[in-house]
């Protein structure tokens, strides 16, 4: 129980991940808060590329992990940029009417 | 041993528990500062497994940085929160359905994780023993030698997100008068001289 493992991480990282998951099913109308439970599975993910670069001696999966962060960074830049106009047009954030969007 | 292990348990619980409390929230200001609370955490799991470099990043980009804009956006948006919690516990039990599907089929796969010792013999080309130079050392003779096309490309990633964002949210307002360089570069004489024959004794 004391003798922190590769699986003790991983578990965080998978609990961390359905956590995102389920953060997307119950904000269904909020938009701000499912990018936030996105940027959660993506520091999961992170997690995961960090344990076994660790555990495995290879530091190839650190640089992996950095990649997920600059994409991380870049998506929710976007994601919040169109959230500001898409409020900007309609007044609300409401997911449902998004479709709108099709043009 | 016992320190770090204690240590594990403490960022663990607290990553977990501020991200349930992020997705559960009912004021989104309060998710966006737990989920600065989560990265803070995680950053002390990465140290624990010996990414100093890594944990540092997160703290200055995700906290310092992505954490902001999310606070930024949600307090200069004017939003009706109560209204957007509407279905809340509707789709909470499929929700839950689907989470616990999940959870349970990632840990019974990553609990029973071992790492094949014939793995080692793979990534010995990439390995740097951690006692000889720091991690920062190591990641960056790594980043600029053997992927530094990645990080070229990574760095123009960012610039077109940079680009992308600015391109969404400009917004061209009407009756403003703004100074339109090209077009007075280009202005000739005769767009702002008219040279009128008048004759004398009467007007134009």
């Amino acid at each position: 129980m004391l003798d922190i493992g590769l699986s003790h991480y991983l578990i965080v990282a998978a609990i961390l991940f359905t956590l995102g998951v389920f953060g997307i099913f119950l904000n269904r109308k909020n938009v701000i808060i499912i990018l936030m439970s996105i940027e959660l599975m993506l520091l999961s993910v992170n997690i995961n590329l960090v344990s076994f670069s660790a555990f495995l001696n290879d530091l190839v999966g650190q640089v992996f992990a950095m990649f997920v962060l600059t994409v991380a960074a870049a998506e929710a830049a976007i994601g919040l940029a169109i959230l500001v106009i898409y409020f900007r047009n309609r007044g609300s954030i409401s997911v449902e009417d998004v479709n709108m969007m099709k043009g | 041993m016992i320190i770090s292990s204690l240590a594990f348990y403490l960022f663990s619980f607290i990553t977990i528990f501020s991200a349930v409390m992020v997705i559960s929230a009912r004021n989104p200001v309060h998710s966006v500062l737990f989920l600065i609370l989560a990265f803070f955490n995680s950053a002390g799991l990465f140290v624990l497994l010996g990414a100093e470099f890594l944990a540092m990043i997160l703290v200055v980009v995700y906290v310092g940085a992505v954490a902001v804009l999310f606070l930024f956006v949600v307090m200069m948006l004017d939003i009706n929160f109560v209204e957007l919690r509407e279905g809340f516990l509707q789709y909470l039990p499929i929700g839950a359905l689907v989470g616990i599907i999940l959870m349970a089929e990632l840990v019974l796969i990553f609990g029973s994780w071992v790492i094949n010792p014939k793995s080692e013999a793979i990534v010995a080309t990439n390995i740097v023993s951690s006692t000889e130079i720091t991690n920062t050392h190591a990641l960056g003779q790594l980043i600029y030698t053997h992927y530094i096309y990645l990080f070229q490309a990574a760095g123009l990633l960012l610039l077109v997100a940079m680009i992308g964002a600015i391109v969404l949210t400009v917004r061209k307002r009407p009756n403003v008068k703004r100074q339109n360089i090209s077009d007075q570069v280009s202005v000739r004489v005769d767009d702002v001289i008219e040279v009128k024959d008048v004759t004398s004794g009467s007007g134009i």
